[in-house]
């Protein structure tokens, strides 16, 4: 194992050690928000597949995202908890079909018109909810009790709990963190680059660029259904603004600032935004404006995202040393 | 006798008021390299793109090993064995040699699109790649970005991306443009090399070569075949003569 790869890993299990640490040390507001933060940031890591690794810029990503909040606000019981091991399959089932649908049509657009034909589809599902009463309109719809799992009747996890709530959503990020760089570094994931990098050649080697991308597209609704279903059964509310351009608009940021080449960058976004936000607006009163700022200073300064200040640090960057690494092996086994 | 690889007949492409391929038919020949030449605007390069499957013909039909392929896309025509090179260098510019390569092979491989385990597990079509890539003297250089490669290693790397797909037809769309003398001896002999088992159509400009390499001539004026055959047959064709070769300058 190359040095700077194994930078990389003992980076990521110290991470994870202190996320696992944190909630001790913290108080539970804090640790509902971060767990609210981790959520966004799954959600932005979803987006990425396909605005960074497909090269695709999508505007309707927020719509799978609250599509998977209001499945669950549908099935819970009014007086009682609906069960997580079947409510959760359904929403990403939900989610992962919508994005289906959508994607069959969108991506048969390029470019700005891609652009466009997204944030078109997106208001549509959200002014769906906006203005039909059947999910209460635009007063949105409550959770009002937490699904949980259980399993003959027995609770085995109690998401009421802030500290469990908290490393449910931790599990499923892990979960999420491992399956896209799985997904990444496959060679559908290299197929996927390829065509970002160039579509007509990518076309002309023999690569089903619209199943690729339409593949993609829906696995990242698919993702962004589990970020939906948690902030759902976190919040215990669902409204019409889940969905908005608004909303896939701050997603789009999150991952502009955490950086677009990497798989775990967009999360890195999510907590600076997301906390950036949260100290802003304890000290100002037009913390907006602050905040403008600041990101505007993070795109010019690091235009390859916040992760770029660890190749400062460090040296080579971890993602170039990912991609040069396995060619490397590839030269020494020929 | 040579077993037709691809054959194209009455082909037609209209643009508009022009007509820019009109009625071409060409056959090209397992073992052969057929080189296509012609003045500027002769529709060479809307003939390449018609037997790719990048534009579709107004009209007329396009035949691999006789199955009809003239409504396929360019990837499922480059799933059934048709590889082809770009006039313009169009290579993943932020890759590899390796990658690029290694990609083109990929995109033969028995599952290409396999969403689980890295892409250095599959055995069989990284042998592919590291052919291709000495095949055409690129060894040295594979884990350079192909940005940072100079012109005449683009063209020898488009060529050994074309070869990882394990072609049966080959289209090369001008593979000598913009090279100096040296380099662009090492790609005749490449292209040479390549006709073994495989049909080679060429584009080139570069008439010593094309008579050098060419098995079999066509010369296309304003979108039509103005003489097909042998290179000496065409070199004193008088339609060719009076209507190409005369006018620039003469080989003869």
């Amino acid at each position: 194992m190359s040095m700077p790869n194994l930078r990389v890993r003992l980076f990521g299990i110290a991470c994870l050690v202190m996320a696992i640490a944190l909630p001790f040390c913290v108080s539970t507001y804090y640790t509902q928000f971060l767990a609210k933060a981790l959520i966004m940031g799954m959600l932005a890591m979803s987006l990425n597949l396909v605005v960074g690794h497909g090269g695709l810029v999508s505007l309707c990503h927020a719509a799978f995202f609250g599509l998977a909040g209001y499945v669950l606000a549908l099935l819970s019981p009014r007086y009682d908890a609906a069960s997580l091991l079947t409510t959760l399959p359904i929403a990403i089932l939900c989610s992962g079909t919508a994005a289906l649908l959508i994607g069959a049509l969108v991506l048969r657009t390029r470019g700005v018109y891609f652009i466009m034909v997204t944030l078109a589809f997106g208001e549509m599902l959200f002014f769906f909810f906006h203005d039909t009463k059947f999910a209460g309109g635009s007063d949105g719809i409550s959770v009002n009790i937490r699904p949980e799992i259980a399993i003959a009747g027995r609770q085995l996890l109690d998401l009421d709990k802030p500290m469990t709530f908290y490393f449910v959503v931790l599990g499923f990020l892990v979960g999420v963190i491992a399956l896209l760089t799985m997904v990444v570094r496959s060679p559908f994931g290299r197929a996927l680059a390829a065509a970002r990098d160039n579509e007509r050649r990518a076309r002309s080697l023999g690569f089903p660029i619209f199943r690729l991308r339409l593949t993609a597209f829906t696995l990242s609704g698919a993702l962004a259904g589990v970020a939906g279903y948690l902030a759902a059964a976190q919040f215990g509310f669902v409204a019409p603004q889940m969905l908005g351009w608004h909303q896939s608009a701050t997603i789009l940021v999150m991952v502009l600032i955490g950086g677009l080449r990497s798989v775990t960058g967009p999360l890195v976004g999510a907590l600076v935004l997301i906390g950036m936000e949260e100290v802003l607006k304890a000290h100002l009163d037009n913390w907006k404006l602050v905040e403008g700022l600041i990101i505007i200073g993070i795109v010019i300064l690091l235009p390859n995202g916040v992760r770029q200040i660890w190749s400062m640090v460090f040296g080579a960057s971890p993602q170039r040393a990912a991609e040069i690494k396995p060619a490397a092996a590839e030269a020494r086994h020929a | 006798m040579h077993d037709i690889a691809l054959r194209a007949a009455g082909l037609q492409k209209r643009f508009g008021g022009l007509l820019a391929v009109s009625d071409v038919s060409i056959d090209i020949r397992v073992g052969e390299i057929h080189a296509v030449i012609g003045p500027n605007g002769a529709g060479k390069s809307t003939l390449i793109n018609l037997l790719a499957g990048e534009l579709l013909p107004t009209s007329g039909e396009v035949l691999l090993n006789g199955a009809d392929i003239t409504s396929l896309s360019p990837d499922r025509r480059a799933r059934a064995g048709l590889g082809r090179a770009y006039q313009k260098t169009t290579l993943f510019a932020q890759f590899s040699v390796h990658e690029n390569v290694r990609l083109a092979a990929q995109a033969r491989s028995t599952a290409p699109l396999r969403m689980f385990g890295g892409t250095r597990c599959d055995r069989p079509y990284l042998q592919l790649v590291t052919d291709a890539i000495d095949r055409v003297g690129l060894s040295a250089r594979s884990q350079i970005v192909a940005d940072k490669l100079s012109h005449g290693e683009q063209r020898q790397l488009e060529i050994a991306m074309v070869l990882a797909t394990n072609p049966q037809v080959i289209l090369l769309d001008e593979p000598l443009a913009g090279m100096g003398p040296s380099e662009a001896r090492g790609i005749i002999g490449l292209i040479a090399s390549l006709k073994a088992d495989r049909a080679l159509l060429v584009v080139e400009h570069d008439m010593d070569a094309v008579f050098e390499l060419a098995d079999r001539l066509t010369v296309m004026q304003d979108g039509r075949v103005v003489a097909t055959g042998s290179p000496q047959d065409v070199r004193v064709d008088p339609g060719v003569r009076a209507a190409y070769l005369g006018a620039d300058g003469g080989i003869a």
